[in-house]
């Protein structure tokens, strides 16, 4: 009952999930970087900031971004401000 | 007259590069052109057999490398068009027979007597692939709406390119409209948004490409009104000569049979 399932949620059509897949491949391909090292650089990389700058661990993103064949290491910081010391 | 030697690779194997091989030289034969095909799959030779020539070999690619025969001995001319040759692989040898050095050498030799030099890769990235490369002005990548093929076509674009023979041209091979507008294939736009490369050449799922091989007779060869795989091959042909050429419509139609026939699978 196909029409049911329509009107109860679709699951993302196939094409659409393989594309995304696709995509989070070969930025790891590309950049030769696999997950357990992004965790690993992740890590370290708040361990340096923390040394420097408040911040808050669980708040930190790091990703590999695509812009055509060009990839990057993107790492997004929320940095907490320092209200308590005024 | 120099000839123009272009290179069909995939990374992945049994995407249609031999198919693509054997329908885009006898296409560019067809449109006037003195054309060499050559079948770079040492050990697994598959371009004679798709060509219908399996019973004219005498020498191969190897034998003219080690100097067994001249070059003009191992070019079989196929009947069928004016000016269509093919320089076989030998099958009781390997990759490491042929260097990328001795590719550039022979490929040499036909650029003053040929328009189009048209190098079937073997699928991989390593020797049989570097031979197939070195001597390329142009490389067409050939990759299905598959994700494996797609990431190995990526791959083997990033490798063209440090060989310094890019850009690549794409070729999206074995499409199935329908099932791109149900959303159960990537499209051919999926597929350039990741790879970021140009696009040469769609040509769609068709059933008459097994029997083609069947006979030996690649699609290009037959009847002029032939089949949409035909058009399609015909089309890059057309493209590589410099004209401009459309991409074939090959959104579905739907008819009321068709809406039915969904109707009823949706149940």
């Amino acid at each position: 009952m196909g029409w049911l399932s329509d009107l109860f949620g679709k699951k993302e059509a196939s094409g659409s999930v393989a594309k995304q897949r696709l995509q989070m491949v070969l930025v790891q391909d590309r950049s030769d970087v696999t997950p357990g090292v992004m965790e690993l650089i992740k890590d370290e990389i708040i361990e340096v900031l923390a040394r420097h700058l408040s911040i808050n661990p669980d708040e930190v993103i790091v990703k590999l971004t695509q812009t055509s064949r060009e990839s990057r290491l993107v790492a997004e910081v929320p940095i907490l401000s320092d209200r308590k010391s005024r | 007259m120099s000839a123009k030697v272009i290179t069909i690779t995939s990374g992945k194997g049994g995407v249609g590069k031999t198919t693509l091989t054997a329908n885009l030289s006898a296409a560019l034969a067809g449109l006037g052109h003195k054309v060499t095909a050559i079948d770079a799959d040492i050990g697994l030779r598959n371009l004679d057999v798709v060509m219908g020539l399996e019973n004219r070999i005498v020498y191969d690619l190897v034998d003219v490398i080690e100097g067994r025969c001249r070059l003009r001995q191992a070019m079989i001319k196929d009947k069928r068009k004016p000016d269509l040759y093919l320089i076989p692989a030998a099958q009781t040898r390997d990759k490491m027979s042929v260097s990328p050095s001795d590719m550039i050498l022979v490929c040499d030799q036909l650029r003053e007597e040929m328009d189009y030099v048209i190098i079937d890769s073997p699928a991989g990235i390593e020797r049989g692939f570097q031979n197939a490369i070195a001597p390329a002005d142009q490389a067409l990548v050939v990759t299905n709406p598959e994700i494996s093929a797609v990431r190995d076509a990526d791959r083997i674009i990033g490798l063209i390119e440090s060989e310094e023979k890019g850009p690549a041209l794409l070729i999206v091979n074995r499409l199935k409209p329908k099932m791109v507008a149900r959303g159960d294939m990537l499209s051919v736009d999926d597929i350039l948004e990741v790879l970021a490369v140009d696009l040469i050449g769609i040509i769609p799922e068709d059933e008459s490409i097994l029997i083609s091989t069947n006979q030996g007779l690649p699609v290009t060869m037959a009847a002029v009104d032939g089949t949409m795989a035909g058009q399609a091959f015909t089309n890059v042909a057309r493209r590589l000569s410099g004209e401009e050429v459309e991409f074939i419509d090959l959104t579905p139609k739907t008819g009321v049979m068709d809406r039915v026939r969904e109707w009823l699978n949706g149940k």
